[in-house]
């Protein structure tokens, strides 16, 4: 069996991971990054608004960390926001010294642009691509580097001692499946492996995340027992194309852009769903008004709305929205000067995740996340535009920073089951979540194998014999089974949640776990057997999509991203508390841990929420 | 699938045929290269991509190729669509001849279906010292750079490493230690950006000028033809040779 050994191994290489790796690299670590991707697939080169960052004079990190509070409607964290707030100069500065090509002020320096729900325009980006040249600059400095790329290999699983408490257990490395090869390979950690596995937006059918965003390392994670953190908010964009999940930017409607139903009513207004603000009201509202439309039989095709700039004029179209034009066109074949455009809320963040600290550290000793699929927690019920890629940069740098032995201050936020101040008791559902039967992932031996390197030997054999039985039996296709999740998510779980819906959504669920049992791989070459992983996928996906609906049944109130019918406001007495699962061998375990809001020089006293 | 895709092709008003390359190595029936077709719902908006998906995940789920964003940006999925290198997520149906055939990228080795070896296009444009490097840095704040010169390398720096360009140059299919036109792009978005210096722009030119260098292109304009990005990039190569002469000059 082949086993690389590296000091620190990186899985995934966006943002997040690119910056791990430089940082363990900056330690003089030896560190190896392990992607499924390419880096430059990876869909950081998607973001295009910009990054914040305190920059300027009249700007301040307590500021920016004020903001980030208030937009997480109360339920972040205040070390990790603050730790973002203050990290975030710095590291802007550090992509520009590394040749990032920001866009230009008269005096030479970088541009800054407002934002949604920023006290100051800190927003810093370059063009309409901003996350295409972080992308791009991070990983010139791995090339630079010499750091090892393992590209095109998938990995599937953790190497992981099985002690009971998963605070005592360690990881050792991870498996990964070379997918031009077919070979299933050992990554042996000796210092730590740090997750960077990006979104999880496949969980629904229409998103603005790429394909591969497919929660594998949140799921993998959980499985080995990470607790993962406020899995049920999930942000929705209210206008993306149909047919693909492209993004049209908050651009169009900030130049004046108007949304029409079916019957050519400018439903913002004359349906009352903000009156004053119209379409300029927040992503949630409008994705809310959108889907009242349809389901009250005013949607388009039954599908979507009109988001009409024909009235702006072509010179104005061309002068401030000219991406937009070749976004309609490239991907949903409408040209906006001439015909409005469908538009309809999309997935389109996840702000839950693997629970970690402010260094990237989990509970389990030796594994650490960061980026989008980790919860630090800087975003808590809702996430501020501009503030993902900060926190790939700067929480990327202090995972890799950490993992490479680099001496830094203890982190504040605790981690790990002994966190939890409360236990969820009144929880019912129709069908029990989890694992199906014993969980034969997990052999428990209670940490019996304590050797690093036969802790990674044991799960490479565990997993060779798991992709020998998918490739040799025969069984159901896994594609029926993710679109029938995703259908089912996408229905129940969106912007308008009620209990009935999520309880049949958590149904679905266990249908598709159960349909998951007979599930093999049609295609049996070893040769970029993308069917093999994408199957892998799926199973990954079911586990995601239960955490998420679970977390969103528990919580009984209306917070940030997470609207409830039968609870419509906010309930700071009860529930300013992170919900929290942790796999628990298969039988998940729900509970809650209290939220931070005592932060370096104040205590953030929740407000109302209003712009 | 098969059944819903029969319903959905039912319900269809319109179906498109694809033609598509199939090729593995080590699959019998598939050692020799063939062509598989397939019929798929037409919708307005589909793309080049989205049909393969549709394909894919309703009748062979062995079908295989690259993809991601689905938005151009990822730059997984350069193809050979009826007879010319596009993103099949950047491609609408509608705007081809049907039936559309659909092959991998000519002058690559075929790995699988419609997967091609990427190797010999990183190793070109890694050869090229793709970063930045400077000896001189402010400290704590940020270079400055004009907007002239940070829109002088804006579309240079638009590459989402697609490797089109690569396969559409005739060049480089004759001359394998051809750097090819996106390295050369990538020299080009370094040598003219202004926070390197003079010095390291020498140093840039030298290496482009090598004998796989710049030299071998023949002005043809394919690879900037099929670029999906719009970079100029028989444009840039043109302007590092007039660059490297000038230096050259200057050094007489
Ligand atoms: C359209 C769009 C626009 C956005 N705009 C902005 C913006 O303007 N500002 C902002 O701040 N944020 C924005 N965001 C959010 C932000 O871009 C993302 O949250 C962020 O880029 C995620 O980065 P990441 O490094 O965590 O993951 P990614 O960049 O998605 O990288 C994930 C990596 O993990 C690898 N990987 C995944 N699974 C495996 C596995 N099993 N084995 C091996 N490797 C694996 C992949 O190969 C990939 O390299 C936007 C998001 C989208 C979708
Ligand atoms: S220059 Fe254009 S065609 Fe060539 S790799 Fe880059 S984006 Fe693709
Ligand atoms: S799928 Fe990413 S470029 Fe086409």
């Amino acid at each position: 069996m082949t086993l690389h050994e590296h000091d620190v191994i990186v899985v995934g290489a966006g943002g997040a991971g690119l910056r791990a790796a430089i940082a363990a690299h900056e330690e003089g670590a030896d560190v190896a990054m392990v992607t499924k991707l390419h880096p430059v697939r990876s869909h950081t080169g998607a973001a295009e608004g910009g990054i914040n960052a305190a920059l300027r004079d009249g700007d301040d990190w307590e500021l920016h960390a004020y903001d980030t509070m208030k937009g997480s409607d109360y339920l972040g964290d205040a070390p990790a926001i603050e730790t973002l707030a203050q990290d975030a100069p710095e590291e802007v500065i550090q992509l520009e010294h590394w040749g990032m090509p920001f866009s230009r002020e008269d005096d030479g320096r970088v541009s800054q642009r407002p934002f949604g729900g920023l006290s100051f325009p800190r927003t810093t980006y370059a063009g309409a691509e901003t996350g295409h040249h972080l992308l791009h600059t991070m990983y010139e400095q791995v090339v630079k580097r010499g750091i090892q790329v393992y590209d095109e290999f998938y990995v599937s699983e953790l190497a992981v001692t099985d002690h009971d408490d998963p605070e005592d257990r360690e990881c050792h490395g991870v498996v990964a499946y070379d997918i031009k090869s077919g070979e299933v390979t050992g990554f042996r950690a000796t210092d730590g492996v740090v997750l960077a596995t990006g979104g999880d937006g496949q969980v629904f059918d229409h998103t603005t995340n790429a394909v591969a965003n497919t929660g594998d390392g949140p799921a993998m994670a959980y499985r080995a027992g990470v607790p993962v953190e406020d899995m049920e908010f999930v942000q929705f964009h209210p206008t993306t194309l149909p047919s693909t999940g492209v993004l049209i930017s908050e651009g169009v409607r900030g130049e004046g852009g108007i949304l029409y139903n079916d019957e050519g009513e400018r439903f913002m207004f004359e349906y009352g769903y903000a009156s004053n603000a119209g379409e300029l009201a927040s992503r949630d509202v409008v994705a809310r008004a959108e889907l009242t439309e349809v389901n009250n039989g005013r949607g388009i095709n039954d599908e979507y709305v009109h988001l009409d700039m024909r009235h702006l004029g072509d010179e104005r179209i061309y002068d401030r929205l000219e991406n937009i034009i070749h976004l309609a066109e490239d991907f949903e074949g409408v040209n906006p000067v001439e015909e409005p455009m469908p538009v309809k809320p999309g997935q389109h963040y996840h702000m839950g995740g693997i629970e970690t600290n402010e260094n990237g550290q989990t509970c389990i000793d030796g594994l650490y996340a960061a980026g989008e699929c980790a919860c630090a927690s800087v975003h808590g019920s809702n996430r501020l535009g501009g503030n993902a890629l900060p926190e790939l940069i700067v929480l990327g740098a202090r995972a890799g920073h950490h993992a490479a032995g680099k001496d830094m201050e203890a982190a504040q936020v605790p981690t790990g089951p002994s966190a939890k101040s409360e236990d969820e008791t009144s929880l019912e559902t129709p069908v029990s979540p989890g694992e199906i039967g014993v969980d034969d992932d997990v052999a428990a031996d209670g940490g019996a194998i304590a050797d690093p390197k036969a802790v990674v030997e044991n799960a490479v054999e565990r997993e060779r014999q798991r992709i020998e039985e998918l490739l040799e039996r025969d069984g159901t296709n896994h594609a029926e089974i993710r679109e029938d999740l995703q259908k089912a998510m996408t229905e129940n779980v969106n912007v308008f949640r009620n209990e009935e819906g999520l309880k049949k959504a958590l149904e679905v669920i266990r249908e598709c776990r159960e349909r998951y049992q007979d599930v093999a791989v049609a295609d049996p070459s070893r040769t970029f057997n993308t069917d093999l992983i994408h199957t892998i996928e799926t199973r990954n996906l079911i586990d995601i999509a239960e955490t998420i609906t679970l977390g969103a049944l528990a919580r009984e109130e209306f917070r940030g991203a997470h609207w409830r019918q039968e609870h419509q406001e906010r309930k700071d007495d009860e529930w300013l508390k992170h919900t929290m699962i942790s796999w628990n061998g298969g039988s998940p375990d729900l509970y809650y841990k209290p939220v931070i809001l005592e932060g370096e020089n104040k205590e953030y006293e929740p407000k109302v929420r209003s712009y | 699938m098969r059944e819903r895709a029969e319903a959905n092709l039912k319900d269809a008003e319109e179906t498109v045929k694809l033609k598509v390359f199939r090729y593995d190595p080590e699959v019998e029936g598939k050692k020799d290269p063939r062509f598989d077709t397939f019929r798929v719902p037409f919708k307005k908006g589909m793309t080049v991509l989205d049909a393969l998906i549709f394909a894919r995940d309703h009748f062979d789920s062995s079908l295989t190729f690259r993809h991601s964003c689905r938005q151009a940006i990822c730059g997984s999925d350069a193809l050979f669509v009826n007879g010319r290198q596009r993103l099949g997520c950047k491609t609408q149906m509608s705007e081809l001849e049907w039936p559309v055939r659909i092959e991998p990228l000519p002058h690559a080795e075929v790995v699988k279906d419609l997967v091609v070896d990427m190797e010999h296009f990183y190793d070109q444009m890694e050869s090229v010292e793709p970063y930045f490097q400077t000896d001189e840095l402010p400290s704590g704040e940020e270079q400055k750079q004009t907007r002239e010169n940070r829109e002088k390398v804006k579309m240079s720096t638009r590459c989402i490493w697609c490797s089109a360009c690569m396969s559409s140059c005739n060049i480089a299919a004759g001359d394998n230690e051809y750097l090819g036109p996106a390295a050369i792009n990538k020299a080009y978005r370094f040598a003219m950006d202004e926070r390197e210096g003079e010095a390291m722009k020498e140093h840039r030119l030298n290496i482009i000028e090598q004998e796989h260098g710049v030299w071998r292109c023949q002005t043809q304009f394919s690879c900037t033809e099929v670029c999906p990005k719009d970079i100029p990039l028989t444009e840039h190569i043109q302007e590092l040779k007039r660059e490297a002469v000038k230096s050259n000059l200057k050094f007489w």
